[in-house]
């Protein structure tokens, strides 16, 4: 026995001395030996992309392996630790502030590649040949928002969310250290690749197999301590929220692996090819990309509504068993609607026809769904006058509605000839993203905050109501903007003449985009400077401050103040 | 297993097996009783922190 455990610490026995134990030993180790295989796939690498793409990761890595040797100690583990990494009430808040932290942070830089790609496609002078040319900075944008900003909201909100609902510390000790810090480096991966022009080209699942080999890793082992946790809870029920949540990990596990099935030129290259062809490969892409926006930016952010709503206005869900069927028509309905995508090609009438019905069905979950949300204000609506936060939720909400009326009435075949491929999907996407997404998100984290880093409100409400206007604003700039031009754009398209030529040629449709390009751009630099107002916000409620500001509701609403603090 | 099969499967026992678990999940949460559950479950996020 005495030498089945002298074997076992041999490999770490560098690492041990006497009765301490070197923190951080075997990440250190193997982030270490991680570097050293990137440094020796860039020397064996078979294209300039995949080289570059490796010298990027061995410099992350390295850096990732000095801030881990700068933090060590040679303490019993866990001595000393720093107050962002610290726990409140026996739950592990660590990585939950470090996600809202990379949440505001990847929100910013979202929002202002957004604005970038929107003065490039009004100003063509922009794309700056060959790293920020539309082609490369558009998956930028896209990824930036949704998998950056969208997915560290959604890790983090899970993390805290499904400790306290189940009354458990989370499992697998560090290993959500690892989901926080490798879905980091996904990040760095992707983004660096697309400006290193390494793409599948699959929308939204741009990154080449590496990549998406690492990613399937960091979401295991999400799925683990997500699952885990529920499998030790205290309370004997699983909260709704927990059931959005875990459907979003395990939908987006099976729809990221069966999406990037694929066969890599070389073990030391950037490029492979796709296991399908054809009118497959299509289906199979657009049941990815479908059910990425059923699952990752519905269905996972409607478990923050289930958790962030009640708990802002301090009631319960309207109706819970509301919330039971609104989850199981979701899962049931959304798989099939992706076919919408491929209306009018190659696709099987049959399956295009399936993907429209089930799209239309959808209306009733949606609206099931918005109408709990909004209903759990009854009884406090008074709340949407004092507090912007709620006021938030509420238009996340209102945009959630919205968007998913308008979704089912562009996937019937008859309104998609007109509106596909046109400048009217963007602006859908985008009022669904911006609004729902986004305002949602912005909701959470402004009552996560404060109380992550236990303080008694935030710095300024009156800055929320800034942020509130300055978003919603922009949303309503860029959505309605979208509509007039898609539309227009749509029938310029199909415009014929009595001998049945076309009318226009396609570079005067383009040509006449151009003010509604840069209205574009002016509503997203609007949500943009919104979301550096809460930036600003959220750092001075961090770093301990509170404005002093008039009261919203005025100070009638208030209890009179004391003639000791007057003046 | 060809795309014959697997289509005759899923618009068959498939069809079935889906709208048959989703109409007990329906009357699963509406069964008699559930009520006092469900306005329970609604109040574990507002317990305490």
């Amino acid at each position: 026995m005495l030498q089945c455990e002298n074997r076992e610490t041999a490999f770490f026995a560098l690492f041990r001395i006497g009765e301490t134990a070197m923190r951080f030993g075997t990440e250190i180790v193997l982030v270490g030996l991680a570097a050293f295989a990137a440094l020796a796939a860039a020397g064996l690498a078979q294209d300039s992309a995949f080289q570059a793409h490796m010298w990027v990761l061995f410099f992350a890595l390295l850096a990732g392996l000095v801030v881990l040797m700068r933090n060590t100690t040679f303490a019993p583990a866990g001595a000393a630790s720093i107050p962002l990494q610290a726990d409140t009430n026996g739950y592990m808040d660590g990585p939950v502030r470090y996600g809202v932290i990379a949440t505001m942070f990847w929100g910013i830089v979202g929002f202002l590649v957004g604005v970038t790609v929107a003065l490039q496609l009004a100003y063509p002078d922009l794309n700056i040949e060959p790293w920020f040319n539309f082609g490369r900075t558009r998956p930028l944008h896209t990824s930036a928002v949704i998998f950056a900003f969208g997915g560290n909201a959604l890790i983090a909100t899970s993390f805290y969310v499904v400790q306290r609902t189940c009354r458990a510390r989370l499992f697998g000790g560090n290993l959500a250290w690892f989901v926080f810090w490798g879905y980091q480096l996904f990040i760095v991966m992707a983004a660096t690749g697309y400006l290193l022009g390494i793409t599948q080209s699959r929308e939204y699942a741009e990154p080449e197999w590496y990549v998406d080999l690492f990613l399937t890793i960091v979401w295991v082992a999400y799925l683990a301590v997500f699952l885990g946790t529920i499998f030790k809870r205290k309370e004997p029920h699983i909260y709704v929220a927990n059931w959005f949540y875990l459907s979003f990990i395990v939908t987006i596990a099976m729809l990221h692996v069966v999406n990037n099935l694929a066969v890599p030129v070389t073990p030391f290259g950037s490029k492979s090819y796709s296991l399908f062809a054809g009118v497959q490969d299509a289906l199979t892409q657009w049941w990815y990309g479908h059910n990425a926006v059923g699952f990752f930016l519905t269905a996972g952010f409607l478990g923050m509504m289930y958790y962030f709503i009640p708990k802002q206005v301090n009631r319960p869900v309207y109706s819970y068993r509301l919330s039971i069927i609104h989850f199981w028509a979701l899962i049931f309905l959304y798989i099939w609607a992706g076919p919408h995508h491929l209306h009018y090609t190659a696709l099987p009438d049959w399956a295009q026809t399936l993907g429209m019905v089930f799209s239309i069905m959808l209306w009733m979950p949606s609206w099931g769904g918005m109408i709990n949300g909004l209903m759990t204000l009854s009884g406090a609506w008074d709340k949407l006058r004092t507090d912007p936060i709620v006021r938030m939720m509420v238009m996340a909400v209102a945009f959630y509605g919205m968007s998913t009326f308008e979704g089912p009435m562009m996937s019937v075949k008859a309104v998609n000839s007109l509106s596909h491929y046109t400048d009217w999907t963007i602006g859908h996407v985008h009022s669904g993203a911006l609004g729902w997404v986004g305002m949602i998100t912005f909701g959470a984290v402004y009552y996560l905050v404060p109380k992550l880093w236990n303080r008694e409100r935030l710095y300024s409400l009156r800055l929320v109501t800034w942020h509130f206007w300055l978003a919603t604003l922009g949303i309503v700039v860029y959505a309605a903007v979208m509509w007039v031009s898609g539309i227009q754009q749509g029938l310029m398209w199909r415009e014929y003449d009595d001998q049945g030529f076309l009318v226009y040629s396609f570079a005067e449709t383009v040509a006449a985009m151009h003010p509604y390009y840069v209205l574009r751009a002016l509503g997203g630099a609007l949500f943009l400077i919104g979301g550096l107002v809460m930036a600003y916000n959220l750092v001075m409620t961090i770093r301990g401050y509170q404005r002093e500001e008039e009261p919203i509701g005025g100070r009638l609403a208030q209890p009179a103040p004391s003639l000791q603090t007057a003046g | 297993m060809d795309y014959t099969a697997m289509r005759q499967f899923a618009d068959s026992w498939g069809l079935l097996f889906m709208a048959v678990f989703f109409v007990g999940a329906v009357l699963f949460a509406f069964r008699p009783g559930s009520k006092k559950n469900a306005d329970e479950a609604a109040r574990i996020p507002l317990k305490d922190d």
